[in-house]
């Protein structure tokens, strides 16, 4: 298991990822193996211009993020992580205005793959928006040079 | 707002319609009828980077082009007048997704009463080398 000093580097390494940044994604808790997040509405991530609601695209990368940092927290802060395949099921519409959560969890972590599974909602993650299931290759060809981050 | 969207249809202005949607200004998502066929296109931008010790696009905006192709097929080849809602996504990555532009096309498997089956594909300089595919539930009422 990680130790907390590679959970505060996970933490540090995150706060420099560009798109996470872009979008306003900030992590509320990360312990090894379980990381919740948090991304504030704005006006400019809508995919429906008439109704607000928030494009596809803005869940699937804060759920990409969450599942990948997850991964990453259930082995170590140095393993580079590849995303194999993510799934969502879009349950429902994101209300326009509300900040949407993210809460992940690693459900199984073998040597080469880790499957995680996280849900996106409003405050109450029994009520979720979407919910995802996604597979990270550990330690993945093309990603060797010691790197780190949810690509 | 519906009116745009169906005036810019008919006139085959597909990339209009794409710049109506505010995420897309966020991304760089284009998109365009080229050889009747439609294309999107990821633009690269440094804020789309997911990894920067390597250089590669974040995993959610690559996500993000295989949605939003899969929309603009719907639109380009059916007689829909509003934006499609999405049902599931499932992505495959097949390649780290380089700071570079990103292309995507999609096809239409199958359009039932009320639900459309899309596949898509996405490449960056080598349309032989594919960086992820994707397939898509879409509810057409």
């Amino acid at each position: 298991m990680p130790e907390t000093a590679d959970l505060n580097q996970l933490a540090e390494m995150f706060s420099k990822i560009p798109h996470c940044r872009e979008m306003g994604i900030n992590i509320t808790a990360l312990e090894a193996g379980r990381t919740s997040m948090r991304l504030d509405y704005h006006e400019r991530l809508a995919g429906n211009p008439e109704t607000g609601v928030v494009h596809g695209g803005v869940i699937s990368t804060l759920l990409d993020t969450v599942a990948g940092l997850t991964a990453m927290s259930a082995v170590s802060a140095t393993t580079p992580v590849a995303t194999l395949d993510l799934r969502i099921d879009y349950l429902k519409p994101a209300r326009p205005g509300d900040a949407i959560y993210a809460d992940a969890d690693c459900f199984r972590l073998s040597r080469s793959v880790a499957f995680v599974r996280a849900t996106a909602h409003h405050g109450d993650n029994a009520d979720p928006i979407a919910h995802c299931i996604a597979t990270f290759m550990l330690n993945a060809a093309g990603f060797t040079s010691g790197g780190q981050g949810t690509g | 707002m519906l009116k745009d969207i169906q005036r810019l249809k008919e006139q085959g202005d597909y990339a209009s319609i794409s710049e109506l949607i505010p995420y897309t200004r966020v991304l760089g998502l284009q998109c365009a009828v080229e050889d009747d066929a439609m294309v999107t296109r990821l633009r690269h931008q440094d804020s789309n980077i997911g990894n920067y010790q390597l250089g590669v696009l974040h995993g959610g905006t690559v996500a993000a082009l295989m949605e939003h192709a899969a929309i603009f097929q719907l639109l380009f080849e059916l007689d829909i007048k509003t934006i499609p809602r999405i049902i599931n996504i499932s992505v495959d990555f097949l390649r780290p997704c380089r700071a570079m532009d990103t292309q995507a096309s999609a096809v239409l498997v199958k359009q039932g009463q009320r639900i459309a089956n899309v596949r898509v594909q996405a490449w960056q300089n080598d349309p032989a080398k594919l960086v992820a595919t994707a397939h898509a539930h879409f509810l057409l009422s």
